[in-house]
């Protein structure tokens, strides 16, 4: 007992050493001009729905943000209703479950009343006075404006009902000890609404809204400091989220997306997919695929105005991304016949030999951030979930082989493939392949 | 309207472009040699050759194959290499229901047509991709060896 | 030679206009550009034909076409039917055509069955007799028309290549001219066989006949059925077993190009339209609810346990001889449960069938194992007389038994019901998979006594499904499954104490049915894992263990006496490689297989090579024979290495080859098969081999570990080198 005290003093103190750190430096600050409260801002409303949307109804509206906010994802588990929740976020001490966020009022949100949502959404509390754990990101959702957040609320108890009771979260002591967030929010969170820097484009302001207030993109791309509060001064450097390396996302010309286009970035955001860049998995192709996908290009392009803003932040992957790989399978890299083995017979009839596909841009690997990553996170989970893309033109999948191949072979078909078509080759282990089914949500 | 050049001949037809060749080839051309096994390219019945590389049709839309040369099951026996595969495959008595065979004999002249003298791992590289429910992976490889032989 | 390429496409054989690019734009580009394709089928008639019986057909031009009354799943029977008849017949081989049998069992019933049906590897088994007859009373009868066509003596002339001779005077006749004087010929009630010394076709590993026109694409499966003015359809059916359609929005499925029609037919949605295309990515646009019913919570867990529960029970005798209750207290007493996995048969080409109805009549064409199971099917569903259903049957892309069910022909009619003009429904692999009929998970218990280094009791308790009681009900007597039963009933060892018992044990919700393998898949597996561990309780070696108790077998002691010589059976090995062994009298052949095997430090399975030999009596076909073995060898590896069926919230867990792993061709091992010459009459050879591979190699892992795996498929863990 006197240990676990002891544990949530040191977390205590850890987290009152962040909070000037934090508090000095929120995820806007890095931009100069100075803020100003949203009513006294000239420019365009930079909140809000696209134009094209400005005079649709409340609940179009909140359609369109609730989809900008992502909310689906975690709220749904996989082949449960929307919005039920149900989605198993597993931490290393015990698991979370998302809630219920449909209008059904006894096991949903159907009793919350406007301010009560606000309360959630912005600031982490339930209705019964209980915290939320930051896996809810308020912290992000605190500049959404009421009015948004309001339209959000419309928009899901304007759909059917769900009755579904809420799983027990499986937290360890002192984790489950939800009063302790009060702690950590009033250190850690903002609570404030969005505020435009009068020193930026219109263009900036409505990027800067869409992807802190609602896409909330640093909630994965940001790494985190002790407390479990991002860190902003390596704003959008890359972090390991729930089992997948989120890839560094500044300006940097190597380890970043610097050497991109904007037209690339603009492709890859709208529809996971980018020339010569690869194609989104995991958590980054559920927020292209519910989210993003349906952002008008004005909205898109805000969003890499305010990509191409934020300081270039070097980070550890290699600056250079490998070329194609010989089409011989005997040319090119050769050893692991372990590797080969796998590869051969589940991988090469779409990604090919030289890792260009044959069938489908989508599944060219060649110049991917994943393949060259040598940590290979993003290259494992794929190979043991499998990724489900819905484009405009249709399902695009990959299969998944994380039941059907042992961690061994899966570690050496990752070694394969990362030797093979990236600059680096990986060492992931069956040790590792096997703790990584564990932090992937289900 | 979409124009392809399957086997030497223009086919034109109206399809949408993300339909895969597959489809096409079996459904509206009625070439039924090239097999539905599995949707998702993780069998090989659907194998045909795009310039003469093998590739699985079950995944490749028409719209993304232009110009490029489409060879199926039905013509592959006008090739050098397809026609070695097929005599071999009858010499060594390889098919059994018969049903993955198309796949499996354009996997196997693809193979051919790049590589005079696969050795096992060739074979292995080349062949993984096309499952046989029958089992008829050991003369499969005896008879690519022996049409190489011919060679 | 020359083998008519009768079930190959053939064009415009219905007259169908070829809507071509010559016929220009006005034509709609709706209209497919294919021809007609179906399978050969005898004609109804069969006037200005010498048929002297259901088998054999011959025109004036002398022309044979034979009727093949078990179909061609892979396993040869299209080559070796014909070499039987044209033994007897003396045809000449390289002249004689082929054609699928229509529904008609008083023409083509199995006589082991009485019904129409191709399985329990019994096609030569049970045609061998009725073939010969046949094709040895057309020879007499036509040589009969022509000596009385010359009056001379019957026995004076002969026949060879279809021709008849008469040495003396040096004349000689074709049968083609002699079809008409042949036919008012009686037919003879006791023809004379050829004696088996005198076989110039039976024996030789002929060239296949079903083979040329699959190297170009010319076979003709179900699924390549092609009609005028067909649609394509494809179907999801509830994921939770017997749950059925709660609501469907089918707003964006009807926005797909190309579809036709959404139908909700209360077990299952369906989309029709202009091609597979267009039916399946309409069908992926659909929002399905389900109303899953009660078997929504069951799961292999529950499954298990109550298959546990239930294998606790007495169960009813199949098989007692000597004193059972006196052996168990013989000498050492040891224990052993095996338990087998659900399977999916995940043939190669995914259930389909095509229907065409019209008013007053329907017509199928499919693959099927049982013709005349899925005329009667059609018929009921489309409440039709039976005679009214015309089925043609097609090559089949891969049966294990899983055509031996008609539920494809059935939701095919329902679906074709809606449809204007024809209809092909072809199964996603999803569904395929998930909507399977299982093989059946079983549990075998046993215990045993060893005395004196011999086996002194043997008690034996099966518990699983009565596939039987479902699929041939008349068949299932006394709370006994002959199927489940086989091969432990009869099994090959010297056992003075015997006692077999089977425990009817039905899976909740899960469709059981047979598989590549039947009863003796899941038997042999638990009697030779057993009597391998038997061996090493007695301290002896597992084939000199075997050989001890076959005493009445010579003919499975012989094979494995071989297996043991072509294996080098006995030589050192590496570390944590071993062989195994397993014997099998399984379907009347006599098997004997080594596995070689490698297991990895982390538990991973590798194959280094299999031996096997068969005695199968005559050997019609040898080459297919081989082939036959060495592919069901492939098929029960796949199954030992990875096959499992899982069930989670009441539905199947695999759904294609991603999860539902097979044996690919870079980890094959080279397999040797080595066929005994015999005398004796055939056997059974389609299914042996996947039957013989599961135990031999579990052996081998037994033998390379110590390891004593009881269940299926191997579990790499448990194989793991302990940190
Ligand atoms: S159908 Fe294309 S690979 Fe299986
Ligand atoms: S021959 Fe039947 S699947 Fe290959």
């Amino acid at each position: 007992m006197r240990k676990i005290l002891l544990v949530i003093v040191v977390i205590l103190i850890l987290a009152a050493a962040a909070v000037w750190h934090i508090f000095i430096y929120g995820p806007m600050a890095f931009a100069s001009g100075s803020t100003v409260a949203l009513a006294d801002y000239h420019g365009a409303n930079p909140t809000g729905v696209p134009a094209s949307l400005a005079n649709a109804d409340l609940i179009k509206r909140g359609k369109y943000l609730t989809r900008a906010a992502d909310c689906l994802v975690c709220h749904t588990k996989p082949g449960g209703d929307r919005f039920a929740g149900g989605l198993a976020i597993p931490l290393p001490f015990g698991a979370l479950y998302s809630t219920n966020i449909t209008s059904d009022k006894e096991t949903g949100i159907g009793n919350y009343s406007d301010a009560e949502f606000l309360n959630a959404v912005q600031r982490g509390i339930r209705r019964d006075g209980t915290r939320l754990y930051p896996a809810m990101p308020y912290t992000s959702y605190t500049y959404i404006t009421d009015a948004d957040a309001l339209a959000i609320k419309a928009y899901l108890f304007s759909l059917p009902a769900v009755h579904q009771e809420n799983r027990v979260d499986t937290l360890a002591f002192p984790f489950n000890q939800r009063w302790s967030m009060a702690f950590w929010s009033f250190f850690l969170s903002a609570n404030a609404r969005f505020a435009p820097n009068s020193g930026q484009s219109p263009e900036w302001n409505r990027g800067a809204y869409l992807a802190e207030a609602l896409a909330h993109c640093g909630e994965c791309h940001t790494p985190r400091n002790l407390a479990f509060a991002l860190d902003n001064r390596k704003k959008f450097a890359g972090a390991l989220t729930a089992g997948w390396h989120a890839y560094n996302i500044t300006p940097d010309k190597g380890s970043g997306i610097g050497a991109w286009s904007d037209d690339q970035v603009a492709a890859y955001l709208s529809q996971g997919h980018a020339a010569n860049h690869g194609t989104a998995a995991g958590p980054m192709a559920e927020a292209v695929d519910e989210g993003m996908s349906m952002m008008p290009p004005e909205d898109i392009h805000a969003l890499v105005t305010y990509l191409r803003s934020v300081p270039a932040v070097a980070s550890s992957e290699p600056a250079t991304l490998a070329p194609p790989a010989p089409e011989a399978p005997k040319a090119g890299v050769v050893a692991d016949a372990l590797g080969k083995k796998v590869f051969e017979q589940a991988c090469a009839s779409c990604h090919s030999w030289s890792g260009e596909s044959a069938i489908s841009p989508f599944a060219t690997i060649t110049g991917a951030r994943a393949i060259n990553d040598p940590a290979a996170t993003n290259v494992a989970q794929i190979v043991i979930s499998g990724t489900q893309r819905h484009t405009p033109d249709g399902v695009v999948s990959m299969p998944s082989f994380g039941s059907t191949f042992s961690d061994k072979e899966i570690a050496a078909v990752v070694n394969y493939v990362t030797a093979r078509f990236g600059s680096e080759k990986s060492a992931v282990t069956a040790k590792e392949i096997a703790d990584l089914r564990k932090q992937t949500s289900y | 309207m979409t124009t392809l050049t399957i086997n030497g001949e223009s086919k034109t037809f109206d399809a949408p472009d993300d339909m895969p060749l597959l489809w096409v080839l079996r459904d509206i051309l009625g070439m039924t040699g090239t097999k539905f096994g599995c949707g998702i390219a993780q069998c090989g019945a659907c194998t045909v050759h795009i310039d003469g590389r093998p590739v699985r049709s079950c995944l490749l839309s028409i719209g993304s194959i232009g110009n490029k040369a489409i060879t199926t099951i039905e013509g592959i026996g006008a090739t050098p290499a397809g026609a070695k595969v097929q005599k071999a495959w009858l010499d060594l008595e390889v098919i059994q229901c018969g049903y993955c065979q198309s796949g499996q004999i354009m996997s196997a002249a693809a193979l051919l047509a790049s590589n005079d003298h696969p050795d096992d791992a060739d074979i292995d590289a080349a062949m993984s991709g096309n499952i046989c429910r029958c089992g008829t992976y050991v003369r499969i490889r005896e008879a690519i060896k022996s049409a190489a032989g011919e060679a | 030679m020359h083998v008519l390429q009768n079930l190959a496409s053939t064009s415009s054989r219905r007259g169908f206009l070829k809507a071509g690019l010559a016929s220009g734009f006005v034509l709609a580009f709706r209209l497919p550009v294919y021809a007609v394709n179906e399978p050969d089928q005898p004609p109804d008639s069969t006037e200005g034909q010498f048929a002297p019986n259901g088998f054999i057909r011959i025109d004036h031009s002398g022309n044979i076409a034979l009727v093949m009354p078990q179909v061609e799943m892979g396993q040869g029977v299209y080559t070796s039917f014909p070499m039987i008849l044209a033994e007897e017949l003396e045809a000449d081989f390289s002249k004689v055509s082929y054609v699928h049998a229509p529904p008609n069992e008083k023409l083509y019933a199995n006589p082991f069955f009485q019904i129409q049906v191709t399985g329990n590897s019994n096609s030569i088994r049970a045609f061998w007799k009725p073939l010969r007859v046949a094709g040895a009373s057309a020879r007499a009868m036509l040589v009969q028309a022509a000596a009385q066509q010359w009056q001379v003596e019957p026995a004076s002339c002969t026949a060879s290549k279809s021709v008849v001779t008469h040495a003396a005077s040096g004349r000689s006749i074709g049968y083609g001219e002699l079809v008409d004087a042949a036919s008012s010929v009686p037919v003879p009630a006791n023809p004379q066989l050829k004696d088996p010394k005198d076989f110039t076709l039976i024996g030789k590993p002929l060239k296949r006949l079903d083979t040329p026109i699959k190297t170009d694409g010319k076979a003709i499966y179900g699924i390549d059925a092609m009609l005028p003015n067909m649609k394509f359809a494809t179907l999801a059916q509830c994921p939770v077993f017997g749950g059925k359609v709660a609501h469907v929005d089918d707003s964006a499925a009807k926005k797909v190009a190309g579809v036709q029609q959404v139908l909700v037919l209360d077990n299952f949605v369906a989309v029709v339209g202009d091609h597979m295309w267009a039916a399946k990515k309409g069908l992926e646009a659909l929002v399905v609810t389900w109303d899953e019913g009660p078997n929504a919570k069951i799961s292999s867990a529950d499954i298990w346990a109550d298959l546990r529960a239930a294998s606790k029970k007495d169960g009813v005798v199949a098989k007692e001889a000597g004193d059972i209750a006196k052996g168990l207290t013989e000498g050492d007493r040891y224990e052993g449960e095996y338990e087998m996995p659900f399977l999916a048969h995940a043939t190669m080409e995914p259930m389909n069938c095509t229907v065409h109805l019209t008013p007053g009549a329907c017509e199928i064409w499919t693959g099927t194992q049982v013709i005349a199971r899925v005329q009667s099917t059609a018929a009921k569903v489309a409440n039709l007389p039976v005679e009214k259903v015309t089925v043609h049957n097609h090559l089949i892309g891969g049966g294990f038994g899983r055509r031996l069910e008609p539920d494809m022909v059935e939701s095919a009619v329902r679906i074709a019901q809606h449809v204007d003009g024809p209809v092909k429904v072809v199964w996603t692999r999803e569904e395929d998979i998930q909507h399977d009929v299982y093989r059946p998970v079983y549990r075998d218990v046993i215990s045993a006594t060893l005395k004196d280094g011999k086996i002194a009791a043997w008690k034996y308790k099966i518990s699983g499904s009565a596939i039987m009681a479902r699929w041939a009900p008349p068949v299932f007597q006394n709370g006994i499954d002959i199927d489940a039963v086989d091969s432990a009933v009869d099994q090959p060892y010297d056992i003075p104490n015997l006692s077999v018992e089977y425990v009817r044990a039905e899976p909740p919700a899960v469709p059981t049915g047979f598989w590549r393998g039947v009863g003796p898949n899941n038997n042999v597996f638990a009697i030779e894992c057993f009597i391998d561990e038997l061996a090493r309780k007695a301290g002896k070696d597992p084939i000199d263990f075997r050989r001890g108790m076959l005493g009445k077998n010579p003919r499975l002691k012989a094979a494995l006496d071989l297996v043991a010589e072509k294996s080098d059976w006995g030589k050192p090995l590496p570390a944590r490689v071993g062989r195994g062994v397993s014997a099998q009298p399984s379907f009347a052949s006599f098997i004997a297989t080594v596995v070689e095997a490698e297991v990895d430090e982390e538990g991973d399975v590798h194959l280094r090579r299999v031996n096997s030999v068969v005695d199968t009596g005559i050997a019609v076909n040898p080459d297919t024979i081989m082939a036959q073995i060495q592919g069901g060898i492939v098929f029960g590896l796949s199954a030992a290495l990875w096959g499992e069926v899982t069930i989670a919230n009441g539905r199947v867990q695999q759904s294609n080859f991603n999860n539902y792993r097979i044996l690919r061709m870079d980890e094959v091992p080279k397999i040797e098969v080595h066929v005994v010459k015999s005398g004796e009459d055939p056997g059974g050879i389609g299914e042996a081999g996947a039957t013989t591979s599961i135990p031999a190699l579990r052996n081998a892992i037994y033998a390379a570990t110590g390891v004593a795996l009881r269940r299926m498929p191997i579990d790499r863990k448990a194989l793991a080198v302990k940190a």
